[in-house]
Parts: structure tokens; C-alpha cells; sequence
């Protein structure tokens, strides 16, 4: 099919005036009038459409060496002739083989199924005739100011907008359409603006609002509803490509719910379009990022990725890139930079090279090529605020425990005495020493606590073998003690991170002094204080390497210790060194102890008990006299005692409670991913886009300088310029597009009817002066984007209604003279969300993890690598908005996919609008509308007395925002009547449908009536009023 | 652009020309209620149009009305199916030699030591023409005489989720439409209760059970009306096909009517010829709800069909959707797709593609064989093949990923049956002779349906996009 006539709206009109062009035909409007033929507007796309593909940018593909989108190759003379002649026509060989006679030396080509229509001929005839002037691209020149027209006759527009709307208008003897009533456009702005439908009340106040300011109140109030974000995003969401999954075969989760909130904020806070741009872009480079701009910048990560084995890294780095180039470019200069990966483009000036160079910007972003994408954790405001509060409580804390306390003084004193006396007596104290280094062979991160203790924390390898050196003055060393302990990072209440067993397998000392290489101390018995069966402690020191110590710490809870002797005491004293090793290399996987605490003793026999351990520094400051103590002695003594005191055990109950919450805090910060640059990979020419082909040009980062050249010299550019790049006011498209997105938003079309495609092969624009005037007051006004938002919907052109006259319709069937408002289906997220609203179920709580309302069982079948099940959400969380279903790219919630939501594997701008059986088959029977459905019954029930007409009204106000009509009326009291009989009578059925859903079923309310008006509720949530803005 | 308002404009022409013939229309009045219209408006009869597809008229002489793709999931080794390669049997256990695979792409083979592979089953001679299939499938080698083999085909994708993608839709790129959305663009259907594109999964178990995207059979940038529509074996066999519980069969059509009713109130209302659109869908939606029933429901079926298939249907079973895709066939769907979830066989390959095979085996011979016992098999065509081959070289005693060689089989109207196409090199590595690129299986395909593959386009992001892309040639020495 090739509906090509309306992609030139101007050609049609002209051709429909004039069958043979423009001569002679009164024509209106002062354009048309001249009979000017423009080059871009009338010439390009028939070009473009039947030429380019072999006279155009791409040079593989160029036949007979010419170019036809290149004005000096045009008119070059190719030796006594040329394939444009100004003026003549007749000369010009472009000219003579278009009108050939003959078919074999016609173009184009017939076996390229391209024809020329009369109506083409005779325009470029024309146009060769006026002089053959070439233009730009219209995209590739930047935005020009236009003078705004005046209207001649009637009423003065309301804004900028309407003035140009007019005059559009005028030229081809349309006028406006009335505004739309009231109640309409209520229900228009809201969906529009907030998603939602407007509640009863608000629409009462907006008709009864006299004043001329009534629409800029009703507006602004929309506007300043946190709901709006989430109604901009559903629209962002698309195009940059959100989901919760990376797609590719497993499509397994990824966290990343933390940018779909930035992307609500950015809205609701107006958060100006160059900054929205530059932190995804490059919110990892500013200056000193906040986590708000690394959350934002996290849009480099949401392309799709693979962890299928076999899958080759240098592949998919490929992949990778290339989507980053066509999503990208899509989503911001609206080019279809894609097509060049392999070749250049065979309609725009955009090149292989910059295709590549573009794709530079982003290799120094850290990829994990085939497997999981790193992720980070990063507070969101409330948790930042909610730490700085724990902190400084704790520091109050601390310091109430630090400071001077002379009733402490004395009984500290005492402790004093009282432990040098035992640690003179039985030198069976264990002394808890500090590690002086700490090593792990599986790339576990070890971390010193404050009591000694060693945690693993980061990867968890499947064996480890920790390498711990201490270092100590004391002497006469006969045995070392072991504690395992457990640690609430492990997400077990045992004491490991794996399952929360352990296998030691081998506990190796040795010790060496002055710096002497350390010499195995042989260990001659060993005793734990549990033992799970067959895995005694003596295997931790045995000949064995495979068997080894274990404790049942997946199902038994409690720390554990054990104690090794050596065989003769080690004299020790200053300047020893004890190398320790704890083996964990058994078949288990991730049996390595998580946190764990080394103690040494000088005791003649090493006791199995902590009952008098010592710090060790605690032990040495204790050893020497009250009077010779240094200050930092007298602190870790006082420190030490306040620790153990009874006096301050309110205080230090406070103190961990205080840090338990302030753990709690840390866990729950959201995970997401985010660009992290390191140094880039050489980006090098794929001819022919072969990811194996290493023999291409290396290129560094660069702009397409068609559209508009980097100037970025001497040094390599990143992406913060890319984003500067972007936003600069020179860039020629990145205003009009999102201008004509947003546009689009409201109007139901572009000015630019493709939102996809801004080049050669695009649309002229119906409005060009418009957009332009648009795309320059957006950037003037400093990027606002709720000021060009208040312009469009306060505009005259978006209130009018959407009915059209016969005559309108025939003069304008696809209302691109805009002489009408547009009409069409909630997008699928709003479908779902308007039946929530008006049953009362919506929960307006904003943003969080993406959330799982109901789904068919065994929908997810098909997934593997993990096999897995939707889990379905509970309470509030099923009745959240459709921006927060979780976002599964292979299999999308299937309600979702039945009104058209795209899976976002790929930027998508335009959602189609489809009119299917399956979406009468979700509102008919998925349980979600089937809930709203008897929770909107109960409310009827409830809120509007025993009178069936009175409930209709109701009813009618909740969902349509409107009165029924008398035969409405008349056909739902009907199946009321009906409904009622027959649930009478099955007043189990009744129950059975009142089950259906998390909702409670109300207990005062009799079933049956129930169930007759759920009848009536899916009949109107059914409506296609319902589901329709218009 | 919309793409849809093209289409809109499109079938509304349809259906004026419709309007009368009443071809494929009903009457909506058929499941109102009387009681209910008591003081409404009478609405007129409404037809429901079919979208009879952008093909019109046809490009070529059509050879076959319908498709039936059986889509053998996770790549079935040509070796162990439909390439019989005795010289890989003596090498067995020997060094890969390097010029096959020096520089080639490789799979979970990256970095291992390539040794050679025998068969791990021998292959038969079948029917009169002596068509060379591997052992494991006795019942498909009943049907020999009517397969094409295939066997030098190629693919560019070496991992499953994207040379899946690529089969079929043309291209590894996302949110390009499925071929069996391509062909009810181009042709619609001929059913109004059913969907014009239907898919149906079974899971296997001898494999690692393939995910299957739902992209695979989506309609990417063509309007949603062209989805494919998955059959299930669990639950709704379509989704939320079935009503609400406590709502029976009369108050389901009670509800519908209302809705139907007012929405035609509404149009007179508001002139939104959109409405007209919703009634229609609300009107096929409604049919389905018994039509897919009734399409399940195999109680119609004597055993001596049952027992051909092997099934008794009802179990998700291969067999069992051989059996379905013949009941949908026979009601006018235009593309049928089935997949079979369980060819991956990194491993314990003799053992697990034997089982595999005989997962599938009876069914697909049934199919053939019913389809053309009931005059069926000459307007339609019937593919049996996955999305790559596997490796010559052993990976342990399996197969790793390759797509440099498969092998597929076609059969039915305007296939020469009983013959091989195409060969691979001695070793089963490269396809060599008459290659066969997946473009070219799809131009074949549409070929076959009277389409020709460079006129079927749609135009997304200003260019003309075909289920081909920018190549693809009609095999016709494979056409009868």
C-alpha cells in the first residue's frame, strides 16, 4: 500500500484543485497563489520516495555516479549534458527520463515498482521551469522566527497558536469548529494532562466556574497534580525503552524502577528539557553528580541485553552499541540513524562514519557483555533525609556516652582493678586482636567491625581462602580461638552469606617475628562448641583438604566458636606476626564463614569460653600503670567499660535500636542501574555492520555535521557534549521533535505527521511556520515544558470539539488543517486506570517498584533460565496505575498488549491504536475490571439511595461525567430488573461473582443486588465512551 | 503517521463493498435480547467486515490458502533429522579441521577443542523416492514422498533469542511484525470467529525448554489486529476468553448486548465511526467465546483419527496441536504456528533428540497425511523446521549452536514432494549448493500464497519495510 498523497497534503490539495497543476485553478491563499513550486515541500519526497534510493547520500548504491539530493551533482555537466537545466525542462536529462516514452530507458526503473503520476511530472516540470531552486532539508535548517499572521476576518484566536492554526485554516476556506461543552473538555484535559478521569465534583465546579480565567484554573490544577508525571512518562517510558526486564532470551529482572520515578519527578518538578536531556544522557559526568542525576542517567542502561550462555561478548558489545545509535538518535533528532549501520543512509546525509562515531560517545560505558548488569544502591531523598536524622541522633547519643561521668569514674576504676587482678591470676583471657591485613582468593570484600570481627560483604565466590595477619606483642601464644558470627547483611539468620552453613576445611597458622618468613605452627588438637554430625572440627585440621568443619548454621541459629592449641607455646612478644588461613574449599559452594573474629591466649590450657576476652587493646592498656596511661589508653579503657556497664545499658539499647533502623534504612534503598564510564572501548567502521570484521576505520566521538557539527577540538568528546550538542541552539531538530511529540499528545497527530522520521523520507510538516515558532518559544523560555504544555491545551484549537460537519469532513477527512479536535482510545495504562478511578480502587500513591496486579496463570510459561511464576502483589498494591505494572519485555501484562502498549524492546514514539476483540475480551473478563466493576456496584448501592433511576444517574456521573438519556436509562433498568430476578434466585452465583478480586466483599449489602448492578458497572466500563478522550 | 488510519480508511471500503454480499458478516441483532430493546432505538443490522488484507488483487496465482509452520524450537541438529553425512562419521573423534572453522563465529564452543561428531543415528531411505531421513522419525518418513528437504539453508543469528526473531520476522531487530502477521495483513482471513493467526506451544522433555518471546508472533509496527493469538493448554485457551465466574453463558450475552446497544446509542450521538469498529469487535468477541470452545472439543473426532495423531487430545501435547492445527485450518486460519520448545541439545544428544523426535514424530505425519486425505494438503503448506542448526564438532556428546547449516522440509500445495534440495559440505558445516537463506523460505512462502515478497511493504520510519528487508528469492526449483 502506498497512501503517499497524503504525506504531501499541499500536492493533494493542488492536484485536487488542478488536475494538471496550477494553471489557471482559483486557488485560496496567498502560497498557493504564487504557484512557487518548493523544493522541499513539493519536490523532496518525490525524490526522496522514487529517486535517492540510487541517486542519493548512499555511495554503495549509486547508480551512474549521480546524486539527485546534491544540488551541485544535479546541475554538474556530465559531459555536454546535465541532469538539471534551470529553466529548461526540456534540456534537463532528469526530465527527459522521467517522461521517456519508452519503458526500457524510463525512471525510475520499472523493476524497482516506482512510477511517477502525471501530477509528479508535471510539478517537477514546473519547478524546473521556476528555476529548479534546491533547499536544505526543512529539518537540517535550524528553526527560523516567523512572524505570527494575522487573521482577516471573525474573532481574533486566543494565542500564538490559533493565529497560525487560522491561517492555515483561512487559505483553504476552513473555520473553526465551537469549543467543545464543558463536561467534554473537562474529561479532555484531564485524561490529557493526569491520565485520570475528572471526579464528578471537579467537573461540577468546572461548568459552573463563570469566569473567562475558568479553563487556566481547571489547567493549572492539572498540572500541579503529582498525577501528571506519571501520565508524561506513560509517553517517556515508550520512547526511551523502560522495562523491568533486559529482553533477550531469559529476559530476566533488572532493577531499575528508580529511573521511571525520575522521569515522574522530572515532569511534576518541570524540570527543564536541557537538563532532562543532559542528566540521562550524561548524568554520571557532571560535576559532583547527585544520585538524582546518576538515577538519570541510568537511560544508557535500559537497552536490552543478553545472559545467554554461548553468546559471544564482542557480539553483543556490537549490539549494544548500534541500539544505543538508533534508540537514541529516534529518541531525540527523530533520524533513523539506524539504517546506517551497515551502510550509509539511502535518503538522509547521514554516513556509516557517522553512524559509528555517534556510537563512540557511549563506549565508556561499563557493559558486562553477556550476564548481569551491575547495580547500584542509591538513597532517594526521604532516605537520605531519614539517615542524616538517625546520624546525628546516634552522634547525640554517642556523645551522652562519651562524656565525662564522674559516678562512672568509680565503678570503672573498680572493673579496673578487678580484671588486671584476673588477668594476673589465670591468664585464660582470650585477647581479640585487630587484623593487621586481610585477604581473600574469591574477590570477597573483608571489612574490620568495631569489636574486631571480619565481614564479607560484595561477591560471594563459591570457595574462599581468607588470608588474615595479626600482629602482637603478647607472649607465651598457646592457642588461637575462632569465632563465627552472624551478621544481619546476610539475609539468613545464620552464618554465612550462601545458605548460612559454613564448611571450614582447613585452619592454618603460622607464625614468624621481625619480619622473618612465618613458620607453620602446628596445631596438635582443636574443639568447637558444636559439631554438626560428619563434620567434626579436627577436619578443619586433619590431612584432608575436602573435609572440613561445619555447624548446621542453615538451620540452627547461634554464634559458634572454636579453639585450636598449639603443640608447643610460641614465646611471642614484640614484633610478632601470626599468618592465618581459613580454608573454605569443599564441594559446598558459598560455605565461606561471613563474619568471624580471631582471639589469642597465653592460658596453659586454651579454654573453649569467651567468658573474660579482652580487646586487645583493651589488654594492653590495662597493663600498664593507672598514672603512665597515654590519653588514647585512658579512652579505650573508658570507651571499653561504658560498653559493658550496666549504668548505660539504657542508653546503648537506644543506641542499637538506632542502628538497626538505620540498617533497615540502607536496605531499603532502591538498586538501579546507572552509566558508569571507565575507559573507552575502540569504536571501529563494522563494514557491512560484521561485528568480526576488524579491519574497519577506528573512529572517535562525533556528531552527524549534516545536522550540526560537535565542535568539540583537540581533545575526545564525551557524552556530556553529546548532550550539550543536543540542547545547543543551533541543533535543528531536537526542539521541533519533542515539540511535535507533545503535540502530538494533545492533538492525537504531529504537525510532522510520522513522529518517527524527520528526514527525506518524512512528512513537510502541515504547519512548518508553527512548529517553528513552537520549537523557539520552548527553548526560550528556558526549556519549559508545562509552559508549552499550558500553550497547546489553553490554545482555541485544542478546545474545540471534535465533531465534525459533513462538510468538514469531506473537506479535511484526516483533520490535518487541525480546523477540529482529535478523537481517540486512552492509551492502555490510562484504560486501566480510569476504571480504578471512578470504582474508587486507584491507590495515588507515586512511584516505588514496579508492582504486579493480576495476570492469567501460566502466562510466563514460555519463559526459562530461571523457569518462574508471576506473583501476583497484594492490598494496595493491585490497584496502583498501569505505569507501574511490571514491565516484562517478552511477555507484557496481556491486558496491556490488547490495547496496543508497546514491549519497549525498541524506542517506540507512536503507539498504533488498535480496535481489537481481544480488548473487549479484557474488559469483559479480566478479573481487574470485573472487581472495579462490583467495587463501582458497591458504591452505587451505597451512596445513592434505593430509587434504580437515581443509582443510573449516579452511576452515569462516576464513569462519563455526565446525565444518562432517557432510553439509556430505559435499557439498564431494564437489565437491572433482569439481573435482579435471575441473582434472586442464584444467590450463589451472585457470591461467586462478588468473590472475584482481592477487594473485601462487603458484608452489610445483600449479594444479589449486588451482583444485578456489577451488571450494570461492566456495562459502563465497557462503554466505548468510556474509553475515549474526546 | 498512524499507521492504522490507512487501514481504517482501507476497511471501510472493505466493508462497503461488503455490505449486501454479506460475506463473512452476521446480523448483531442475532445475540440481542428482545427484552433488552424496549425503548431502544432500533439499530439496523450490523455486519461485521472481514479485513480481507492489502493483497487485492492477488500478485500471483495462489498455490496455498493457509500455512501451518511447525517451529522446532532451540535448533534441531541437521545432523540427527534431514542431513545425512557419512565422511563426519569416519572423522568422529578427530581435530575439526581449522579451515571450516577458523575465524567463524562460535557459540559455547568459544575456546574449546573442536573435534568431529559422528551421526548419532543412522538415516533410512523413505518411500518411492528414497528420500534420505534419519531414523528416529519412522512416521514422517511414511510422508517422504510429499516432503522438500531442505537441507542447505543458512541463518545469521547464532543464539536463540535472535535467530528466533529472525526466523520469524525477517531481521534481529525488535518490533519488526511476525510472518504470520505479515500474511494477515496482506491476505486477512477466512474465519469470523476465530483469529486469522493462531500459536500453539508445547513445552517437550528432553531439552532445555526454549523462552519463546511473545514477539515472536507479534505484529510489531503493523496495527495489533494482526497479532498472532496464543492457544493455551491451561486455563483460558484463549486469554480471558472465558466470563467472569457467577456470570453464565445469558448474562455474559445480556451484558455484551447492553454494551452493544448503547455504544450505538452513542454513536448517533457523537458520529464516531470508531463505535461502529467497537461494536464489531464486542460482535466477534462474543463469537469467540463459543467458537474457541467448540474448536477444542474434540469429541467430534473418531478414534481412528485420535490414533493416527496419537492423542487424545486436551494435554498440550505436540500431537495434540497437530490435531488442532487441522481443526483451525479447516475454519479458515490463515497462519498456524506451532513450536515445540525442546531441540536444544548441548548434551546427551543420541539419547535426547531421539526422544524429541518421537515427541513430534506421529503427530506430523498425521497432520500431512489428514490434511491430505481430506483434499487439505493441496492449499496448504506446511513447514517443519527451528531457528539454526548445530555443530559437526562434539560439545561433551552434544551439539553446540550453528548457523552456518539447518535443514527444514516443506510440503503441500505447489511443493514438489519426494525431493532434496541443496547440500552442505562433507562435513555438514557450511551449506554449499542451491543455499537457501531464511529470505528466501519467506519469499517462497508468500510466493505460494500469491504474494510477491518486494510488494507486501509497510512504511515505518519513512521506508517501505517488508517481511524480506532487502533481499530474499523465490526458490522455484522447488515449486511444482
Amino acid at each position: 500500500m502506498r497512501e503517499r498523497d497524503w504525506l504531501c497534503p499541499v500536492l493533494a490539495g493542488l492536484v485536487s484543485l488542478s488536475p494538471l497543476g496550477l494553471g489557471g485553478a482559483r486557488l485560496h491563499g496567498q502560497e498557493v497563489k504564487k504557484h512557487l513550486i518548493e523544493f522541499n515541500r513539493h519536490i523532496r519526497p518525490i525524490l526522496s520516495d522514487n529517486c535517492f534510493a540510487c541517486h542519493g547520500p548512499d555511495k554503495n548504491q549509486r547508480k551512474a555516479d549521480l546524486r539527485l539530493d546534491s544540488e551541485s551533482d544535479a546541475f554538474a555537466d556530465r559531459g555536454g549534458y546535465s541532469a538539471l537545466v534551470k529553466g529548461k525542462p526540456d534540456t534537463s536529462e532528469l526530465f527527459k527520463r522521467i517522461t521517456r516514452s519508452d519503458k526500457s530507458g524510463r525512471m525510475p526503473p520499472a523493476k524497482t515498482g516506482k512510477h511517477l503520476t502525471a501530477q509528479q511530472v508535471e510539478l517537477i516540470r514546473q519547478w524546473i521551469e521556476q528555476g529548479a531552486k534546491y533547499e536544505k532539508h526543512w529539518s537540517l535548517i535550524p528553526p527560523q522566527h516567523r512572524p505570527v499572521p494575522k487573521v482577516a476576518e471573525g474573532e481574533q484566536p486566543r494565542n500564538v497558536i490559533d493565529a497560525f492554526v487560522r491561517w492555515r485554516m483561512e487559505m483553504r476556506g476552513l473555520a473553526p469548529s465551537p469549543e467543545a461543552d464543558r463536561r467534554t473538555l473537562a474529561r479532555r484535559l484531564s485524561f490529557d494532562l493526569v491520565g485520570l478521569p475528572p471526579s464528578p465534583e471537579q467537573v461540577e465546579a468546572f461548568v459552573k466556574d463563570a469566569s473567562p480565567q475558568a479553563c487556566a484554573t481547571y489547567v493549572d490544577r492539572l498540572l500541579a497534580s503529582k498525577h501528571y508525571g506519571e501520565r508524561m512518562a506513560i509517553y517517556w517510558l515508550d520512547v526511551v525503552r523502560f522495562a523491568d526486564t533486559n529482553g533477550i532470551h531469559g529476559d530476566n529482572h533488572r532493577e531499575i524502577a528508580p529511573y521511571r520515578d525520575y522521569v515522574i519527578d522530572a515532569f511534576n518538578n518541570n524540570k527543564p528539557f536541557d537538563r532532562f536531556v543532559t542528566e540521562q544522557l550524561a548524568g554520571d559526568l557532571l560535576p559532583n553528580p547527585t544520585n538524582e542525576q546518576k538515577i538519570a542517567s541510568g537511560f544508557n542502561r535500559l537497552l536490552m541485553t543478553t545472559r545467554e550462555g554461548g553468546a559471544q561478548p564482542k557480539e553483543y558489545l556490537a549490539k549494544y552499541s548500534a541500539d544505543r545509535v538508533r534508540n537514541t538518535a529516534s529518541i531525540f533528532l527523530g533520524y533513523t540513524m539506524g539504517c546506517c549501520e551497515c551502510h550509509d543512509h539511502k535518503f538522509d546525509p547521514l554516513t556509516q562514519k557517522d553512524f559509528y562515531s555517534f556510537a563512540a560517545f557511549f563506549a565508556d560505558i561499563k557493559d558486562v557483555a553477556v550476564g548481569e548488569q551491575p547495580m547500584v544502591r542509591l538513597p532517594t531523598p526521604e532516605q537520605e533525609n531519614e539517615i542524616r536524622k538517625i546520624d546525628s541522633e546516634l552522634a547525640s547519643l554517642r556523645a551522652q556516652l562519651d562524656r565525662p561521668l564522674p559516678e562512672l569514674d568509680n565503678a570503672q576504676a573498680r572493673w579496673e582493678q578487678e580484671a588486671k587482678a584476673r588477668r594476673k591470676d589465670a591468664r585464660d583471657d582470650w585477647i581479640i586482636l585487630k587484623p593487621e591485613k586481610l585477604a581473600s582468593s574469591g574477590k570477597a570484600t573483608l571489612a574490620i567491625q568495631p569489636d574486631h570481627s571480619v565481614l564479607s560483604t560484595g561477591k560471594n565466590p563459591a570457595q574462599d581462602v581468607y588470608t588474615v595477619t595479626l600482629r602482637t606483642d603478647q607472649k607465651q601464644l598457646t592457642g588461637i580461638r575462632l569465632e563465627a558470627l552472624s551478621h544481619p547483611s546476610f539475609g539468613n539468620p545464620g552464618l554465612a552469606r550462601g545458605n548460612g552453613n559454613f564448611v571450614l576445611t582447613r585452619f592454618e597458622v603460622s607464625a614468624a617475628k621481625d619480619g622473618a618468613k612465618p613458620q607453620p605452627v602446628k596445631i596438635v588438637s582443636a574443639a568447637a562448641d558444636y559439631e554438626q554430625p560428619g563434620f567434626p572440627v579436627v577436619h578443619a585440621i586433619d590431612a584432608d583438604p575436602k573435609t572440613g568443619w561445619a555447624v548446621d548454621g542453615h538451620a540452627k541459629r547461634g554464634d559458634r566458636m572454636a579453639v585450636f592449641a598449639f603443640d608447643r607455646p610460641l614465646p611471642g612478644g614484640p614484633g610478632t606476626v601470626l599468618v592465618v588461613r581459613l580454608r573454605h574449599e569443599s564441594q559446598y559452594t558459598q560455605h565461606n564463614i561471613g563474619r568471624f573474629r580471631l582471639s589469642l591466649t597465653s592460658a596453659a590450657k586454651p579454654a573453649l569460653s569467651g567468658k573474660n576476652a579482652l580487646l586487645a587493646e583493651v589488654a594492653q592498656a590495662l597493663g600498664v600503670e593507672t598514672s603512665k596511661r597515654t590519653p588514647q589508653q585512658k579512652q579505650t579503657l573508658t570507651r571499653y567499660f561504658r560498653s559493658i556497664a550496666p549504668q548505660l545499658e539504657p542508653q546503648r539499647r537506644q543506641l542499637a535500636v538506632l542502628e538497626k533502623r538505620k540498617d533497615d534504612v540502607v536496605k531499603a534503598e532502591p538498586q538501579t542501574e546507572i552509566s558508569m564510564a571507565g575507559p573507552p572501548r575502540t569504536i571501529r567502521i563494522l563494514r557491512r555492520g560484521n561485528w568480526l570484521d576488524d579491519a574497519g576505520e577506528i573512529v572517535e566521538p562525533n556528531t552527524p555535521a549534516s545536522l550540526l557539527p560537535l565542535g568539540v577540538k583537540g581533545r575526545r568528546a564525551d557524552r556530556l557534549d553529546l548532550a550539550k550538542w543536543m540542547v545547543s541552539p543551533d541543533n535543528p531538530v531536537v526542539a521541533r521533535v519533542f515539540v511535535n511529540r507533545l503535540w502530538k499528545l494533545f492533538f492525537g497527530q504531529g504537525i510532522v505527521k510520522p513522529l518517527d522520521d524527520y528526514g527525506s523520507q518524512g512528512a513537510w510538516p502541515t504547519h512548518p511556520d508553527l512548529l517553528d515558532w513552537l520549537a523557539i518559544e520552548f527553548r526560550e523560555s528556558g526549556w519549559d515544558v508545562k509552559h508549552l504544555v499550558k500553550l497547546m491545551v489553553l490554545s482555541e484549537t485544542y478546545r474545540q470539539t471534535s465533531k465534525a460537519s459533513e462538510k468538514l469532513k469531506q473537506a479535511d477527512p484526516y483533520n490535518q488543517w487541525l480546523a477540529r479536535q482529535g478523537r481517540f482510545r486512552l492509551d492502555a495504562e490510562m484504560v486501566r486506570d480510569n476504571a480504578l478511578a471512578v470504582s474508587g480502587l486507584l491507590v495515588h500513591k507515586i512511584g516505588g517498584r514496579s508492582v504486579k496486579p493480576y495476570q492469567p496463570a501460566g502466562y510466563w510459561a514460555h519463559l526459562n533460565f530461571p523457569i518462574r511464576e508471576w506473583q501476583k502483589d497484594s492490598g494496595e498494591e493491585l490497584y496502583r496505575r498501569g505505569v507501574y505494572t511490571y514491565w516484562c519485555r517478552t511477555f507484557l501484562h496481556p491486558s496491556l498488549v490488547a490495547f496496543d502498549a508497546p514491549s519497549r524492546e525498541e524506542c517506540v514514539v507512536e503507539r498504533p491504536r488498535s480496535n481489537t476483540p481481544q480488548q473487549a475480551l479484557v474488559l469483559l473478563n479480566d478479573p481487574v475490571y470485573v472487581e472495579a466493576a462490583r467495587v463501582l456496584a458497591e458504591r452505587i448501592v451505597r451512596h445513592s439511595g434505593k430509587d434504580a433511576d437515581a443509582r443510573l444517574r449516579f452511576a452515569f456521573r462516576q464513569v462519563l461525567q455526565r446525565s444518562p438519556q432517557p432510553t439509556e436509562l430505559k435499557l439498564l433498568q431494564g437489565l437491572v430488573v433482569q439481573h435482579l430476578e435471575q441473582y434472586r434466585k442464584d444467590r450463589a452465583g451472585a457470591a461467586e461473582l462478588m468473590k472475584i478480586g482481592d477487594f473485601p466483599v462487603p458484608k452489610d449489602l445483600d449479594v444479589s443486588e449486588l451482583a444485578a448492578w456489577t451488571s450494570v458497572a461492566r456495562v459502563l466500563l465497557n462503554l466505548h465512551e468510556t474509553i475515549t478522550r474526546n | 503517521m498512524n499507521p492504522a488510519e490507512p487501514i481504517r480508511l482501507l476497511q471501510r471500503r472493505t466493508f462497503l463493498k461488503q455490505t449486501g454480499v454479506s460475506l463473512g458478516s452476521v446480523a448483531l441483532c442475532s445475540l440481542l435480547d428482545p427484552g433488552l430493546l424496549r425503548g431502544a432505538p432500533q439499530g439496523g443490522k450490523v455486519e461485521v467486515p472481514r479485513w480481507t488484507g492489502v493483497v487485492r488483487p492477488l500478485h500471483s496465482m495462489q498455490r496455498v490458502k493457509r500455512v501451518i509452520f511447525l517451529t522446532m524450537a532451540g535448533g534441531p541438529s541437521h545432523l540427527e533429522t534431514l542431513d545425512y553425512k557419512p565422511k563426519l562419521a569416519q572423522m568422529h573423534g578427530q581435530p575439526m579441521p581449522e579451515s571450516y572453522t577458523k575465524g567463524q563465529p562460535i557459540a559455547q564452543l568459544q575456546g574449546a577443542k573442536l573435534t568431529c561428531f559422528a551421526p548419532q543415528h543412522p538415516f533410512k531411505k523413505f518411500g518411492k523416492s528414497g528420500q534420505e531421513i534419519c531414523e528416529i522419525f519412522p512416521h514422517i518418513g511414511t510422508v517422504a514422498d510429499d516432503l522438500c528437504i531442505l537441507r542447505a539453508m543458512k541463518t545469521e543469528a547464532i543464539n536463540h533469542d535472535p535467530a528466533h526473531t529472525f526466523l520469524n520476522t525477517g531481521t534481529t531487530i525488535s518490533g519488526r511484525p511476525s510472518m504470520g502477521s505479515w500474511l494477515l495483513y496482506g491476505l486477512g482471513a477466512e474465519t469470523d470467529s476465530l483469529p486469522g493467526f493462531v500459536v500453539l506451544t508445547s513445552l517437550g522433555g528432553f531439552g532445555q525448554g526454549q523462552p519463546i518471546a511473545s514477539r515472536q508472533w507479534h505484529s510489531g509496527f503493523l496495527p495489533g489486529q494482526f497479532q498472532g493469538v496464543e492457544f493455551r493448554s491451561k486455563g483460558d485457551p484463549v486469554l480471558y476468553v472465558g466470563r467472569p465466574r457467577g456470570v453464565d453463558g445469558q448474562r455474559q450475552r445480556d451484558v455484551v448486548s447492553a454494551v452493544q446497544q448503547l455504544n450505538q446509542m452513542r454513536e448517533g450521538v457523537t458520529d464516531d465511526p470508531e463505535i461502529t469498529t467497537r461494536i464489531q469487535q464486542y460482535e466477534l468477541a462474543f463469537r469467540m467465546q463459543t467458537s474457541v470452545p467448540g474448536l477444542l472439543d474434540l469429541s467430534d473426532e473418531p478414534n481412528r483419527i485420535l490414533d493416527m495423531y496419537g492423542t487424545r487430545g486436551g494435554d498440550g501435547s505436540f500431537a495434540s496441536n497437530c490435531l488442532l492445527a487441522r481443526r483451525l485450518a479447516e475454519r479458515g486460519v490463515r497462519f498456524i504456528q506451532l513450536y515445540h520448545r525442546g531441540w536444544d541439545h548441548h548434551g546427551g544428544i543420541k539419547a535426547n533428540i531421539a526422544a524429541t523426535a518421537k515427541e513430534v514424530d506421529q503427530g506430523t505425519a498425521a497432520l500431512v497425511k489428514d490434511l491430505k486425505q481430506r483434499g487439505m494438503l493441496d492449499s496448504t503448506l506446511v513447514v517443519w523446521g527451528g531457528e539454526f542448526g548445530r555443530t559437526p564438532m562434539a560439545q561433551g556428546n552434544g551439539r553446540d549452536h550453528h548457523m552456518k547449516a539447518l535443514s527444514m522440509w516443506l510440503a503441500g500445495g505447489g511443493i514438489k514432494g519426494g525431493i532434496t534440495h541443496g547440500a552442505t559440505d562433507e562435513l555438514g558445516y557450511n551449506a554449499v549448493e542451491d543455499i537457501v537463506t531464511v529470505h528466501d523460505l519467506h519469499a517462497t512462502m508468500l510466493h505460494l500464497l500469491g504474494i510477491d515478497h518486494k510488494r507486501l511493504t509497510f512504511r515505518f520510519q519513512g521506508r517501505d519495510f517488508r517481511l524480506t528487508d532487502v533481499s530474499g528469492n523465490v526458490v522455484t526449483r522447488i515449486l511444482a
